[in-house]
């Protein structure tokens, strides 16, 4: 096998995991080696998912792809997976919730997000899926003694479940009109005629919009984020989108990327739908937790949006949509890691009132992050929403376009009224200093990346379109 | 010909009105029961079709294993399930509804397909001079081998996951350790004490 190289990464990734795992059982304690040996590892597999940047690979007889695009989302899903676990490691320990099995179980979902992204066989997507979700179960229920922890990872246990057999119900019906579950072979013998085949498409397209978290499949959501350990939430909020966006993106265009029309009015539908809802029912709530939740649907939405034009630079404004959500997800769980008081963490909206006095520097992050995520110029939230609907315009859907525009006002009302309580609510007793590093750092890193944006986008675009001309 | 009809009309009968059996039928020893014989003739259908390994696998792993381990469960546990299903027949004519919808637009779908005949494009799965297994074998450790160690990764996590919420070490608990148990001097556990009469010792435990 001479091409092996190419899953080095893979490879790098699963020998990590599996020697932290043996150095966790025989070494009594050793959650503060393992999560730090973890973070090193994923830092130090970007270089080594980006030496083969040049070339465009195709593995195992065209069922695993190592191409810009995947090599794009890889790091993305690296670089945010390695902070989430740095600035959270110090609530992981308040909150006993320290086993060495948390950053194993984080490093095994990382690496079915490699698969999910990679991947260019049906099989291989689902496998992808199964590894990334079941660390992701056990993970949202890590937290055995709460109630809460415990029923958020039932929950998504069983409808992740329920998703993955439609998921897999669409796959065989598209392998037994297609005979092949290989991406290529599937879209040369794909016959738009055929119901069944539409069938397969949306039973597939079910089955992924759960892991997105897409209306009118995001019922687990608001639960899920709410009981779950909030440094599980912020994992939640930041690779597996990423993951979930790029299998989304590579099986709509690679092997369905010549029945467009037959998947844009389902597309269209599940944009408009997670816009409005995520604008709407995010209004009511008063766990701040839930409200992330509602608002990752709405973003989820926007992303959406870009898919459905069918052209190259809404595949592009739908991948920098990603890229800056995240770094504004990581921005805003870092600010909810802030909300303790007594070395109790904090979730409730009104919990927030006092924090300009108590930590003036982090209030005006929070807001410059708050003010990113409702899209106002010239911060960086604008213009990926900016970029998005230039690419909607452009293909004339001009009823999404607005229909986007009017949610992402309704949702800046939200968004100011937590901007209001930092601001001009009484304030309550002093919030505890801020002693992790991870925090600052994060932080420090999510604001400057949204404030300085605008100086020069097109550092980002440009990696974006490199990672867009893989697709096609 | 007409022997293969009566077969496979035998099995497809038993499969569906055991798989019926096993949400309707109140004892859930019973429901195992019908469970394992719903699996043994969706296993006869499979060998019908003559993918004989798919077949010998789902008695192995499903009979074998799975059904037999719920078995065990169902009989350990004492869950009043009659219970569980009082709201049945409330739910009843929504799932019924539901349940037609699919089944109609799963009729749609086989029928555009059988009333199509220009559509056929199914290759066979394996060569006719290959077995099943073989051709499985052929292929599981070269294309597939990625999924296939991706696979065990899978039942890896699934290994850790279910350790991690449920395993509790408790400290009053006492375990076996052997080097301490080989490592006993005789010192330190006998000792020899002179009783006096009448009197007793007194040991202090």
């Amino acid at each position: 096998m001479e091409n092996l190289n190419l899953i080095y990464p893979e490879i790098f990734l699963s020998l990590l995991t599996i020697g932290l795992l043996m150095l966790g059982v025989f070494k009594k304690n050793s959650f503060n080696l393992i999560i730090r040996f973890s973070s090193i590892g994923l830092l130090l597999l970007i270089p080594v998912v980006y030496i083969n940047n040049d070339i465009s690979n195709e593995l195992f007889s065209q069922n695993y792809l190592v191409d810009s695009f995947s090599i794009f989302m890889k790091i993305l899903i690296l670089g945010s997976s390695a902070i989430a676990l740095f600035f959270t490691n110090e609530y992981i320990k308040n909150s006993s919730i320290n086993q060495f099995e948390y950053p194993i179980l984080v490093l095994t979902s990382i690496l079915g997000m490699f698969v999910m992204v990679s991947s260019n066989n049906l099989m291989g997507l689902y496998l992808g899926i199964e590894l990334q979700s079941l660390s992701l179960y056990v993970l949202a229920s890590l937290n055995r003694d709460s109630i809460k922890s415990t029923e958020a990872g039932v929950k998504y246990f069983v409808l992740g479940a329920l998703s993955s057999g439609l998921l897999l119900y669409g796959c065989s019906l598209i392998y037994g009109f297609t005979g092949s579950t290989n991406y290529y072979i599937i879209a040369k013998s794909f016959d738009a005629n055929n119901l069944a085949l539409l069938f397969g498409l949306v039973f597939i397209l079910v089955g992924l919009a759960f892991k997105i978290s897409a209306v009118p499949f995001h019922m687990w959501t608001p639960d899920v984020y709410e009981g779950s350990p909030t440094s599980v939430t912020a994992f939640f909020a930041l690779a597996p989108k990423v993951a979930g966006m790029a299998a989304i993106i590579r099986i709509l265009y690679v092997p369905f990327g010549n029945i467009v029309i037959e998947w844009q009015t389902i597309l269209i539908f599940i944009s408009v739908a997670s816009m409005i809802l995520g604008a709407v029912a995010a209004i009511g709530q008063s766990n701040i937790k839930r409200l992330m939740a509602y608002s990752g649907i709405s973003h989820m939405g926007y992303a959406l949006a870009g898919l459905v034009t069918g052209t190259k630079d809404g595949v592009a404004s739908t991948i920098l949509y990603v890229l800056i959500y995240v770094v504004m997800s990581i921005g805003s769980f870092v600010c909810i890691l802030v909300m303790k008081r007594k070395n109790i963490y904090l979730e409730n909206i009104r919990d927030l009132s006092g924090l300009s006095k108590n930590h003036p520097l982090v209030a005006l992050s929070f807001v410059v992050i708050l003010f990113s995520l409702a899209g106002i110029p010239p911060l960086a939230g604008f213009f990926a929403k900016f970029y998005i609907f230039m690419a909607v315009v452009k293909v004339e859907f001009y009823t999404l376009a607005v229909i986007g525009l009017v949610t992402s006002v309704i949702s800046a009302f939200y968004y100011l009224r937590i901007i209001k309580i930092i601001y001009f609510d009484p304030s309550q007793e002093k919030f505890d200093p801020i002693s992790s590093n991870g925090i600052k750092f994060s932080l420090a890193f999510s604001t400057l990346i949204i404030l300085f944006y605008f100086l020069n986008p097109s550092i980002f675009t440009f990696f974006t379109n490199i990672a867009t001309a893989a697709i096609k | 010909m007409l022997a293969h009809a009566i077969i496979f009309y035998f099995f497809s009968f038993v499969v569906i009105a055991s798989s019926v059996m096993v949400i309707s039928s109140k004892n859930t020893v019973h429901a195992v029961f019908f469970l394992i014989l719903d699996f043994v003739s969706v296993a006869c259908l499979f060998i019908m079709l003559g993918a004989e390994f798919l077949g010998m696998i789902t008695l192995i792993v499903y009979v074998g294993a799975v059904a037999v381990l719920f078995l065990f469960v169902v009989m350990m546990i004492n869950i009043n399930f009659s219970e569980l299903k009082t709201g049945f027949l409330d739910y009843l004519p929504f799932g019924m509804l539901i349940g037609v919808v699919i089944f109609i637009e799963l009729v749609m779908m086989i029928s555009a397909w059988k009333y199509k005949a220009e559509f056929i494009v199914t290759k066979k799965i394996a060569k006719p001079l290959v077995s099943n297994t073989e051709s499985l074998g052929m292929i599981i450790y070269t294309d597939y081998i990625l999924f296939f160690q991706i696979s065990g990764l899978i039942l890896l996590v699934a290994m850790i996951g279910a350790i991690v919420l449920t395993f509790r070490r408790k400290d009053s608990l006492r375990r076996q350790d052997i080097t301490t148990q080989v490592s006993r001097e005789r010192d330190e556990s006998v000792e020899l004490r002179d009783v006096p009469n009448f009197k007793g010792v007194k040991i202090n435990d």
